[in-house]
């Protein structure tokens, strides 16, 4: 269980604020989504979870316990965090790159070599490619192995920032749907920020709309998809919606002639 | 060409082996320097910049003058050490040396470890706080790795600066490859100093290159090119570190010349001699005028040949001229007194400055003496050496005849004669037993008002050796043994263009001409 209690962060000393007094509770095991136009917050939101950015004022709990209580690096390690810039190691190979949580906390290096292999397969990579280098791996294959990165060290919670943002519509589709399956069999926890309503409406199971550093709804995609008191929210949710309407009008179009 | 040849090959294991030495322990003090510096200068901006701009400000500082500017602070700081803890240093030679040139090599180092840091993509950062590295090991683990070649590249430069400018720490009293540029630039033996040139060259390659083959198992995750550059040049350190390691064992005497030719002759001379008695004898040439004397006073050296009035003024800041003989009486009891320095007795013959003309120049304009001259002297040019100018000879000589020049030109000895042969000097300031003044057939103009002082050779001995019975065995028969005549062709031998001899083939001509068993 996450739970955001009136955290706010300005990084102009007060100037405004990039969030503020966000309220947000995440059951375990849930699927969430953030969304929002860029410069909402959201970003900021989710770093306040691992101590990336720390807030001014307000708490982060994880299980009843205050973040801020916990060695940075020491809860970094119990959190996956995968991003849009990926940031593998250039320099070590991908079963290095995979193995590096692990190899921080201590495990004992057979089992790190298990564990490495075990995520190779699950990303569902060749484990030919585990002596390899980044640079030569395509961006798709390259965001599996931050996926399996982030979850080497067996974490219950996943924050992800525009994970598949850089990547082509198919692997995305497809890189999408292979992590919701993983996020259920293992378990997870899961915030992901992304600014792909259709993205967060098929894999999320509840979808929070962030506006200027605040939350404007909070609800289940079908909830939000059918009727929003904001007219903004509206627009937004609208936009699947809309999207998939033309498409089955293409279809019925072309099936009638 | 091979007599001179092989003699620079002979005390090559020695210059190599120190400039090897020099610079392997500058590098890694400078390495040592450096890697911390930028550790605590990657984050802040506020120690970066004075960092840097300290780190630059050294190398814009003439690398010469750097060397020469440790010498008094070293100096001052070893006479503090003697007088706290009852054990002083050598301000002269190695630790003046490694100290500026550790100064030198810390700029390529560091600003190519700033740049390479300052550049790393900031995803691969947020990754690696991310995964939970605390800031230590990103530092270890993310930081520096992914900086090492570009660290490793600056370190190349530093590598090639720092062999290169080692040349230089010769007049400060280190051993060098510089003892050959010096030298050969002294005796006008090209042979010399383009060896020196070489094989410093050479060296300064050979490092760069692996160097080069760390970076490349650095770069390409092999360590064992890595290892293997670095086993390499850990080996070339520990042979060099052999070589005076072996010679340390029977290192006797050591005698010291300054940084012309007759002073390698004498140099020479002086070595046979101790020789000759059954002991082993070590030379320590290129020293800077007044580092000679230092380094006699400081027991480094423990012989070498000087000039009454240059130790008058110099060392003891003289202005008064008495005659020849009262200098000399004065001076020894001065030395002795206020050093512990042995003047053993004068050789025979004045290095004296002197102002000389090209002959035919000289019968045309009338000029006989300093006061002829000083009538046309506005319409004419001096050349001196660096350091005349800046003498009180000079000065005394101004005042005395009202001598007043068109331009003043300072040159290197060598070349100051090459200035006047082809006329673009007129006057010069020569050695009164400079070989040259008779082979380019240059008239010395007399000095009627005493002006000049004296400069008698006189064999000094250190503190340490003022009663040693083989030093006086064997250098008392040299007191007043070697006129004027003789020395200036010895000097001639060496200097000259043609059947050039070397400083020790001069010296051997010189006992036998000079009668000396």
């Amino acid at each position: 269980m996450i739970a955001v209690e009136n955290v706010s962060k300005s990084f102009d000393g007060g100037a405004s604020f990039a969030v503020r007094r966000v309220n947000l509770r995440v059951p375990a095991r849930t699927f969430v989504a953030i969304v929002g136009d860029s410069g909402s917050g959201k970003t900021t939101l989710l770093k306040t979870i691992n101590r990336l950015i720390e807030p001014q004022e307000g708490e982060v709990l994880i299980d009843e316990e205050p973040v801020r209580t916990v060695a940075p690096h020491t809860l970094r390690r119990r959190i996956g965090y995968v991003f849009q810039g990926i940031g593998l190691f250039p320099h070590l190979s991908i079963a290095e790159n995979i193995g590096i949580t692990p190899r921080l906390i201590g495990w004992p290096e057979p089992q790190i070599r298990a564990r490495v292999e075990e995520l190779i397969d699950l990303v569902a990579l060749p484990r030919s490619y585990l002596a390899r280098l980044p640079s030569e791996l395509s961006g798709g294959q390259r965001q599996r192995v931050g996926i399996a990165r982030a979850l080497a060290a067996r974490p219950y919670i996943m924050l992800m920032d525009e994970p598949f943002g850089a990547l082509d519509p198919v692997t995305r589709d497809a890189l999408g749907a292979e992590y919701r399956r993983l996020h259920e069999s293992m378990g997870l926890t899961t915030l992901m920020v992304t600014h792909d309503i259709l993205e967060a409406v098929l894999l999320a199971e509840r979808i929070v709309v962030m506006r200027a550093g605040n939350i404007v709804a909070d609800g289940e995609p079908h909830d939000l998809l059918s009727g929003h008191p904001d007219p903004e929210v509206r627009t937004l949710m609208d936009m699947p919606r809309r999207q998939a309407e033309r498409v089955r009008a293409l279809l019925e179009e072309r099936a009638r002639d | 060409m091979t007599e001179r040849l092989s003699s620079a090959l002979r005390v090559l294991p020695d210059y190599l082996s120190q400039h090897v030495l020099l610079s392997a322990a500058s590098l890694a003090l400078g390495l040592l320097v450096s890697v911390p510096l930028l550790i605590a200068a990657r984050r802040s901006a506020r120690v970066r910049w004075p960092v840097l701009a300290v780190a630059s400000l050294i190398q814009t500082v003439p690398s010469i003058a750097l060397l020469a500017l440790f010498y008094p602070l070293l100096l001052g700081l070893s006479s503090l050490c003697k007088h706290l803890f009852g054990v002083g240093f050598s301000a002269l030679g190695f630790l003046p040396s490694l100290l500026a040139l550790t100064l030198y090599s810390i700029l390529p180092i560091l600003r190519n470890g700033i740049t390479a840091i300052l550049n790393l993509d900031p995803a691969i950062l947020q990754a690696a706080s991310g995964v939970g590295m605390t800031d230590r090991q990103r530092l270890l683990r993310v930081e520096l790795p992914l900086a090492a070649p570009m660290l490793m590249a600056g370190l190349r430069t530093s590598a090639v600066w720092v062999i290169g400018t080692a040349t230089l720490a010769t007049p400060v009293g280190q051993t060098s490859l510089g003892n050959y540029i010096f030298t050969g630039l002294q005796v006008e033996d090209w042979v010399w100093v383009l060896f020196g040139c070489g094989v410093a060259v050479a060296l300064a390659l050979l490092t760069d290159q692996l160097l080069a083959l760390i970076e490349l198992g650095l770069g390409r995750r092999r360590p064992r090119l890595a290892w293997t550059g670095l086993g390499l040049l850990l080996l070339g350190v520990a042979a060099a570190a052999a070589v005076p390691l072996r010679a340390g064992r029977d290192a006797g005497y050591v005698v010291g010349a300054k940084d012309f030719s007759e002073q390698y002759i004498l140099a020479s001379l002086i070595s046979s001699r101790i020789r000759a008695q059954g002991y082993a004898v070590r030379e320590r040439t290129d020293l800077g005028s007044v580092f000679a004397f230092r380094a006699l006073a400081a027991n480094e050296i423990d012989t070498y040949v000087d000039y009454t009035g240059t130790l008058w003024t110099n060392i003891l800041h003289r202005t008064d001229m008495p005659g020849q003989r009262r200098m000399l009486r004065d001076l020894s009891v001065q030395l002795r007194r206020r050093y512990g320095v042995v003047v053993l007795g004068p050789l025979g013959f004045e290095n004296a400055y002197v102002l000389a003309m090209r002959r035919g120049e000289a019968a045309r304009l009338g000029i006989r003496t300093i006061q002829d001259l000083a009538r046309v002297a506005p319409s004419l040019t001096i050349g001196g050496d660096l350091e005349f100018f800046a003498r009180p000879e000079w000065r005394m000589l101004k005042e005395r005849y009202g001598l007043h020049f068109r331009a003043e030109r300072s040159y290197e000895p060598t070349f100051m004669y090459k200035a006047l042969m082809s006329r673009e000097v007129d006057v010069i300031t020569a050695f009164s037993s400079d070989g040259r003044i008779a082979a380019d057939h240059l008239v010395v103009l007399k000095d009627p008002l005493h002006a000049i002082p004296p400069y008698d050779a006189v064999v000094l001995l250190s503190p340490k050796r003022a009663s040693d019975p083989v030093l006086r065995r064997a250098l008392e028969p040299l007191i007043g043994a070697i006129p004027i005549k003789l020395m200036r062709h010895a000097n001639y031998m060496v200097e000259r263009t043609a059947a050039k001899r070397t400083p020790s083939a001069a010296a051997r001509w010189l006992a036998k001409a000079a009668h000396l068993h």
